[in-house]
């Protein structure tokens, strides 16, 4: 599968942004998706290939514009979605109730 | 941010706000517990990390049996210290000596040796380094501070989803007669991936000054 991700000897990114004493998480969000990945990964119901494909068979544009975790999170609600476990209907729901308690 | 709003049809979001709620909704359908996710995050922030590969490296520089099983069969060598796990299950060293310099990458994601470097840096994950080492990895190297004599070959491992590298880096002048653990100090994670090289005792102790 070609795409966005197969970046292997493309030019024009620039140099490399080295960050001085980088924390491993740079947001809680990011502990949390990463988390979620890894656990709903636990259950077997897909693989790192699988991983793999929902992650970068996508528009080139969001896939370049995401970071690592969003990349992720993004990979995870595709399988999750495909698998009939969670819709995106759903998260958009749960994301209002969220902001607006008792709405 | 704007990802969802122009493939999905879902109103403004903030990611933060997004993870909350699909956290929510796996908790609720019983499908991740809390505790579990807690005990996740706590492995790779505290308990699994570059020091594991350290460990490994120490031991192959101090003992020439276990640098042959090493360069043999990483997988099980890395295991004879404890290290076992998720994204280290098909490893593979490859050694740095005066002649080959070893760099690793994952051009297509961000596979890397979890098991004994924990997780990637961002730089590791990000287009520039994906995208450049494999085609300048001398300048990528200076980036990096690190520049070698122009008749070092430069050797560029290309991770996949299975096979995952770690760099056995050259033993630093000076450091006849430390032990394994003296040793697993002066071994960095970048000079594990190849962005960099081993510390001299020297530098150790002037790092450690500066620090006090």
């Amino acid at each position: 599968m070609n795409g966005a991700h197969d970046m292997g000897g493309m030019d024009g990114f620039g140099p490399v942004e080295i960050e001085k004493n980088e924390p491993l998480f740079h947001a809680e969000w990011e502990r949390r998706a990463m988390a979620l990945t890894v656990a709903m990964g636990a259950h077997g119901l897909w693989n790192i290939d699988m991983s793999r494909y929902a992650r970068e068979n996508r528009d080139p544009l969001g896939y370049l514009a995401d970071s690592y975790y969003e990349r992720w999170l993004y990979g995870l609600e595709v399988l999750l979605e495909r698998n009939g476990l969670v819709t995106r209907d759903e998260i958009v729901a749960r994301m209002q109730a969220l902001v607006e308690p008792g709405s | 941010m704007a990802r969802h709003d122009h493939d999905h049809g879902a109103p403004p979001s903030d990611t933060a706000l997004r993870v909350k709620a699909l956290e929510s909704l796996l908790i609720e359908k019983g499908l991740v517990d809390p505790a579990a996710l807690d005990a996740l995050i706590d492995t790779y922030e505290n308990k699994v990390g570059p020091r594991n590969g350290a460990a490994v490296v120490a031991r192959a520089w101090s003992d020439p049996a276990y640098k042959a099983r090493l360069m043999d069969d990483a997988t099980a060598a890395i295991a004879e210290l404890g290290f076992t796990g998720r994204q280290g299950e098909h490893m593979v060293a490859v050694e740095n000596t005066a002649r080959v310099h070893n760099v690793v990458v994952c051009t297509l994601c961000s596979c890397y040796p979890w098991t004994v470097l924990g997780l990637p840096p961002v730089w590791y994950k990000a287009s520039p380094y994906r995208a450049r080492v494999v085609k300048e990895p001398r300048a990528v190297l200076a980036e990096f501070g690190v520049t070698l004599p122009e008749q070092v070959e430069m050797r560029v491992w290309d991770s996949t989803a299975e096979i995952r590298y770690l760099v056995l880096p050259q033993r630093p002048a000076g450091s006849d007669g430390l032990d394994e653990a003296e040793l697993a100090e002066l071994v960095t994670r970048n000079s594990m991936i190849g962005t960099g090289l081993a510390r001299t005792p020297g530098a150790l102790r002037a790092k450690t000054e500066a620090a006090e």
